[in-house]
């Protein structure tokens, strides 16, 4: 894990709780949708709050696909939840909203969660990958090192030739 | 009746949720390393490579077919109950199809966070 790596876990944390709230405030602006009323959709896009939640929307797209190119699915899915805790944080210290004692539970088990994965390797999949790309390490994995250090090592093998 | 519909529009909601995240993480495991790619080629391939994946694609209408749903399901019932059911039940989800379909090494520590994190958003969300 490089700090580049981390920055783009906490961009898919970050756009994703602003877009998602941006989103949801704008669209109460605007009211309600109907399927009677499609030109209404046209009408939320144009308003300001929608379009830059849209825009943050696709930011976390970017950096959740980045990250899954290099992490796990059950890596990168507790980071989206930590989105939950920091708009509950933002509604308690930014906007002085009453975050209830549940609340706080909610975020203490997130935040466990995301601990208990961020403590663990980040890519434990694509051993068949690895295999064909890097024969030599795939068969010091099948000797009975285990599988996260040697994708680790492929990695920085991978990235140390570019250089 | 109304609890049923709204039960099986939160099923559908994750099941189609699932399926998505599965193939989009799919999919970037077949394009590499984006970090690594970008050095190499720079960022033009990386977006061709990625939007020319069929998983990509196949996810992404998965993922459009579970905001959909999700819009049904918030129809038929409480907010209160299907955006946080919808959202935990899909951590628990992934855990299962990224064990079975992607082969991660599902160990007790990402269960345990699984279920933490499936806890504590049910608790937010609501």
């Amino acid at each position: 894990m490089t700090f580049r790596k981390y920055l783009v876990l906490a961009g898919v944390t970050v756009f994703a709780a602003a877009g998602d709230s941006m989103l949801s405030h704008g669209m109460k602006q605007t009211g309600n949708i109907s399927l009677h009323h499609l030109q209404g959709i046209i009408l939320a896009v144009l308003n300001p709050w929608v379009a830059v939640g849209i825009v943050l929307l696709l930011a976390f797209f970017a950096s959740y696909m980045n990250a899954l190119s290099w992490a796990d699915l059950t890596y990168v899915l507790p980071a989206t939840s930590l989105g939950y805790v920091l708009l509950a944080l933002v509604a308690k210290f930014a906007l002085h909203e009453q975050v209830s004692p549940l609340r706080w539970i909610g975020i203490a088990l997130i935040s466990g969660g995301v601990g208990f994965v961020a403590g663990g390797p980040a890519l434990t999949a694509q051993a068949e990958g690895l295999e064909s790309k890097y024969p030599l390490l795939a068969k010091d994995a099948r000797n009975g090192a285990p599988l996260s250090d040697v994708s680790h090592d492929a990695v920085t093998i991978s990235s140390g030739v570019q250089r | 009746m109304k609890g049923a519909y709204t039960w099986g529009g939160i099923v559908v909601v994750v099941f189609a949720s699932v399926v998505g995240d599965v193939l989009l993480a799919r999919a970037m495991k077949q394009v590499g390393d984006v970090h690594d790619l970008w050095r190499r080629t720079g960022l033009w391939p990386v977006v061709t490579r990625t939007l020319g994946n069929s998983n990509f694609f196949l996810g992404v209408t998965a993922m459009a077919c579970a905001f959909f749903s999700l819009l049904f399901a918030l129809s038929w019932g409480d907010v209160s109950l299907v955006a946080p059911a919808a959202a935990s039940l899909t951590f628990i989800g992934n855990a299962f199809a990224a064990k079975i379909f992607l082969h991660e090494r599902v160990d007790r520590r990402r269960w345990i966070a699984a279920t933490l994190v499936a806890a504590g958003v049910a608790l937010l969300a609501g």
